[in-house]
């Protein structure tokens, strides 16, 4: 359900299967279990998500809320279909950044993927 | 005219097979891609309005489709508290409940993901909610 990964020190998030209210919580545990490090840069890769409700956006913007008060930068990778409108409809781009790939991420954010 | 009608408990994790309960009821029709997404979307949110706000403990969701040729009815019932004011809660951002992560856009999802939607609510009764979407 959560892959959790550094890659130059960017916690790499993938997130497959569902997003609703109930698995949003088990997620949010995950995303932190097996890690003491400090985290600041923070990608969601959500292309192997199935589906996802309303409550994605609550679970992106508490995860934007954390990394921002470390001075650290929250993208999304991988969004798609109903995903897309759902973050549109939010305004979450207003202040969470979208990539194609964690590569064009790490372009854009300077980092670059030796 | 087919009809389906299902009782399950108001727990998180219903909420997925409220999903595939809709879904699976919906698919001899061989919806688009997009129609059988959006009927999932707005199905999973109006489910957990009822998770989230009708109960504080233990309670009931009845969720109920028609289907007449290409015109699809949806009901989500629970029979909690209600809502005091529908007009609030219908509101884009509008959340009784701001510390728990909700974005508040259960409401405006249904309204746009469905044709057309019609909420009642009686305080102390409980919320239901009427979804009606063609099919492409």
């Amino acid at each position: 359900m959560v892959k959790c990964e550094y890659l130059k020190d960017v916690y790499i998030v993938k997130i497959s299967g569902d997003i609703d209210h109930y698995t949003s919580e088990i997620i949010k545990k995950e995303i932190y279990k097996n890690t003491n490090r400090y985290i600041k840069d923070m990608i969601m890769d959500l292309s192997d998500v199935d589906f996802m409700d309303s409550s994605g956006i609550g679970m992106v913007l508490g995860r934007y809320k954390e990394v921002k008060d470390k001075d650290g930068r929250l993208a999304l990778v991988g969004v798609k279909g109903n995903m897309e409108r759902i973050f549109n409809m939010s305004g979450l781009y207003k202040i969470v950044s979208k990539f194609d790939s964690i590569g064009q991420a790490f372009i854009e954010w300077g980092i670059y993927n030796e | 005219m087919n009809s389906m009608k299902i009782i399950f408990d108001a727990k998180p994790y219903n909420e997925a097979f409220a999903r595939l309960a809709i879904s699976g009821f919906l698919l001899y029709k061989d919806p688009s891609i997009n129609d059988m997404e959006d009927i999932k979307t707005a199905v999973s949110e109006a489910v957990t309005n009822s998770i989230i706000h009708a109960y504080d403990n233990e309670g009931l969701i009845e969720l109920s489709c028609e289907i007449d040729e290409n015109k699809v009815k949806i009901i989500v019932e629970d029979f909690g508290k209600g809502i005091e004011n529908i007009e609030i809660a219908r509101e884009p951002m509008y959340t009784s409940k701001p510390d728990c992560e909700r974005s508040g856009l259960g409401f405006t999802i249904m309204e746009s993901f469905m044709d057309k939607i019609e909420v009642s609510s009686i305080v102390g009764k409980g919320t239901k909610i009427i979804m009606y979407k063609d099919l492409m």
